[in-house]
């Protein structure tokens, strides 16, 4: 009896401390490769930490999970640049040293990670989230705590909080701008196809808004849960709206856009009668679908591996160096890069990190060389960015077939939706605030 | 209105079939062993990797045209492997716990969905060195006499020992060789599995068009469903597997080794969930999540057909595949456009979100006329 017990039992012992040094390797592993790599970087940074001469950030984005595809690259980008920073000197002679929690895709959890960072870490500034979700999961820890949030991907707006910096593009500098070029090169008729959750849902409201004023249709709307992979029904009722051809509007995100563009491709709707625009599709999911799905079709960024400029080409080059030149970067890991950049500028001209109002005001108007063109900090907190349409080219980059001229003001408030017209947002003001009105 | 008829015949068809091919390794696994594998849905993910790695293989050389079939008896292969090394290592120990397999199979699916995210040369060189230092070990040791009492002793010494050795080794190695030892396999990232370009677009039929991928899946899951069929009813193993299904007690008494059975049928299930991922990388992504995306509609599938019977599943899987279908798109709101409510009905329901809203409240009804499935096992041995 005694036998298979203790077998059993060692069974059970065995699997589970070999799981465990799975796991161990698994969470030491993504920062194996900035610690190896970057190893001048963590010597001079481990040197300094014993004369107290460092200064502390939050990194958080979800590294396992479902999000972990988006996020994972988008910390490497933050890295680069902390890395960057940190060889030109630092920050206020200070070294950046970078503290990275693991969003686990969970909100609640990027609540709690936020807290910790903000009150065990002490950190002075927390770079992170993906997902509006997330975001809003961590919105009222940075409120209350009056701590600072730099946020880098493109989101649906209608939002202005004292306590976020927004580095990523607002509606009005990438929804807006798309469907008044597929509106002017494309076609009247839109079909809009979103996963269902707050993000899609909020542009397609502003879509709907948009295209009736400027005298554009919607012929049809549908939502697939997240990370669902049955597509089939949505791009019959595609071919029902639309029999004659017509522009599809796509913010799919994650996993369904691959089901998305196979079935799209399967079903015989080519991009040369059905062109689709993406808001979540970029240089990573281009190589994740497969290019020859893509081929053809159209995606709205501020920024494509492609724009041609010397920041550009420094960003693309000193990214392949550190990460491999297989990999490849997109619009939110630029948008990532720049936010540390403009964190380290706001804090130099500040001359202090603790103290945010200061840092804050400092913020305003400070522009930066990116590898988008020059970008400038409104007191909305946002960024004013370049707009660009992208077409998928046989390379899996894209062919820049838009770009706007000069970089475009951002507007959090949407001024097509009913509820937010009139509204906007003014942080340098203590009389305006967050939601003031305009007229 | 034709083509919307014929449209919808066939998408049903093709979303059930891919339902039934990735639930029938699960329904042979959890019909004879009772063993809730939560872990199916990483083997076809393991499935879907492998048909990546072959595709990669494969790319620019005249084979390319034909790749998807080595994928499909390598993604077979490689997951039966990993099957058994489950079954072996893991699955054996809990047999008559199901509660245990249920939670031992969670965190072995999400050991593998962080593996696949994180797998490098560097962490296989640390998995290596730790397997071969403990184990080695342990093989040694048991040839004592008084391995009993000292087992103890054995696996405090051992195991830091082994687990400090592996990682430094690891460490080394990535110091030494840099990125090209630590860059991860695959990354967090979804990786792309380009169907061969015969499989790309579709057949025109009556003014609409049948998709390649999908006739090739409906094939693919008649072949594995006939195919299952003869070795269970035609071969000595089949005959054992059925008759260890029936009665275990009985078959160990007769004879029958019931431990080598297990064995070889998780094997086989887990094969089959490996031509499951080759097939589901046509149509979806392939990424450390795909296997999440099945696994909740297999278990419906397998549930709904009745544990123990192929043909329920085969049944179970047409009927919701197509009840999804209809129900999510325009096809029954056009149907029931004359009665003006009930095609109010379905209007709200069409969208695919709705549609699985809808889905799993009639699946809740039905199992409440019908608790054992479509097919229930009958006879006394069914509390066993």
């Amino acid at each position: 009896m005694t036998k298979p017990f203790g077998r059993r039992e060692f069974m059970i012992l065995g699997s589970t401390a070999a799981g465990s040094i799975l796991l161990k390797a698994c969470g030491s592993n993504p920062s194996t490769p900035t610690g190896t790599s970057a190893s001048p970087v963590a010597s001079t940074a481990a040197s300094t930490t014993a004369a107290g001469n460092t200064v502390k950030v939050g990194i958080l984005h979800s590294l396992s999970g479902t999000m972990a595809i988006s996020e994972k690259s988008v910390v490497d980008a933050e890295n680069l640049a902390i890395e960057e920073i940190n060889k030109a000197g630092g920050v206020l002679g200070k070294q950046i040293e970078a503290v990275i929690e693991d969003g686990n895709s969970d909100w609640p959890t990027f609540a709690e990670k936020s807290k910790k960072l903000i009150d065990q870490d002490k950190v002075a500034t927390v770079f992170g989230c993906w997902t509006s979700a997330s975001r809003k999961a961590v919105l009222p820890v940075f409120e209350s705590k009056k701590s600072l949030l730099w946020y880098p991907v493109q989101y649906e707006g209608q939002e202005c909080s004292n306590n976020v910096f927004y580095t990523g593009a607002a509606p009005n500098q990438q929804i807006e701008p798309s469907v008044d070029w597929l509106l002017e090169n494309k076609g009247k008729e839109f079909f809009l196809v979103g996963s269902d959750y707050v993000f899609p849902r909020t542009a397609n409201t502003i879509i709907k808004a948009q295209l009736d004023a400027k005298g554009g249709k919607t012929v049809g709307e549908d939502y697939v849960p997240l990370g669902s992979t049955e597509v089939k029904s949505v791009i019959q009722k595609i071919r029902q709206a639309l029999p004659n051809g017509g522009v599809i509007y796509n913010s799919l995100n994650g996993d369904s856009n691959v089901a998305f563009f196979k079935e799209l491709q399967a079903s015989g709707l080519e991009p040369d009668k059905y062109p689709s625009m993406s808001v979540s599709i970029a240089e990573e999911e281009v190589k994740a679908i497969g290019v020859d799905y893509l081929k053809g079709h159209y995606a709205a960024w501020n920024y494509f591996q492609t724009v041609n400029s010397p920041a550009s080409t420094k960003f693309v080059e000193a990214f392949k160096a550190k990460y491999g030149s297989d990999r490849v970067v997109n619009d939110p890991m630029e948008a990532a890069y720049i936010m540390v950049y403009l964190w380290k500028q706001s804090v130099e001209k500040a001359g202090t990190f603790e103290d945010l109002d200061k840092v804050k005001a400092a913020a305003y108007g400070q522009t930066f060389d990116a590898p988008e063109g020059r970008v400038t900090m409104n007191p909305n907190h946002h960024l004013s960015k370049f707009v660009r349409i992208g077409e998928v080219g046989e390379d899996s980059l894209f062919k820049i077939v838009y770009e706007s001229t000069e970089a475009v003001q951002p507007v959090p408030w949407n001024q097509y939706v009913a509820d937010t017209k009139g509204l906007g947002c003014d942080w340098s003001d203590p009389a305006k605030g967050g939601k003031y009105k305009t007229t | 209105m034709l083509s919307g008829l014929v449209d919808g015949i066939f998408s049903g068809i093709s979303l059930g079939s891919v339902l039934l091919l990735a639930a029938l390794g699960l329904a042979i696994v959890f019909g004879l062993m009772g063993v809730i594998n939560m872990a199916h849905g990483e083997l076809i993910m393991l499935g879907a990797y492998t048909t990546f790695l072959v595709q990669n293989a494969l790319k620019n050389t005249p084979l390319f045209g034909i790749y998807i079939f080595v994928a499909l008896i390598a993604a077979f292969i490689v997951t039966a492997i990993f099957g058994l090394i489950l079954e072996r290592g893991v699955i054996r120990h809990l047999y008559g716990r199901p509660l245990e397999t249920l939670l031992a199979t969670w965190g072995v699916s999400l050991i593998l969905q962080q593996f696949v995210r994180s797998v490098s040369w560097q962490l296989v060189a640390i998995v290596a060195v730790f397997c071969v230092l403990f184990f080695g070990a342990m093989t040694i040791v048991a040839r004592r006499t008084d391995f009993e009492r000292i087992r103890g002793w054995f696996l405090a010494v051992m195991l830091p020992l082994s687990a400090v050795s592996a990682i430094a080794v690891g460490n080394v190695l990535g110091a030494t060789y840099k990125l090209a030892f630590t860059k991860e396999w695959f990354g967090a990232r979804n990786v792309d599995v380009t169907a061969p370009r015969w499989l790309r677009g579709g057949l025109p039929v009556a003014g609409t068009q049948f998709s390649y991928a999908r006739i090739f899946i409906i094939v693919l899951t008649i072949a594995c469903v006939v195919g299952v069929y003869w070795f269970l009813n035609n071969t000595p193993w089949g005959l054992r597997i059925r008759s260890v299904t029936q009665n275990r007690t009985m078959s160990a008494c007769l004879g029958i080794p019931t431990k080598k059975v297990d064995a070889l049928t998780f094997a086989l299930g887990s094969g089959l969930a490996g031509l499951a991922g080759c097939a589901v990388s046509l149509l979806g992504s392939v990424g450390p999540n795909t296997g999440q995306n099945y696994i909740v509609d297999t278990f419906m599938v397998v549930v709904v057909g009745g544990v123990g019977k192929l043909a329920g599943s085969i049944l179970a899987a047409l009927a919701i595949g197509t009840a999804n279908y209809l129900i999510g798109s325009n096809t029954l709101v056009d149907l029931t456009a004359p009665i003006q409510p009930l095609s109010d009905v379905f209007a709200f329901f069409s969208t695919i979100s709705m549609a699985k809203v809808l889905v799993f409240a009639l699946i809740i009804a039905f199992l409440q006329f019908r608790p054992g499935g479509l097919f229930p096992q009958k006879g006394r041995t069914v509390d066993a």
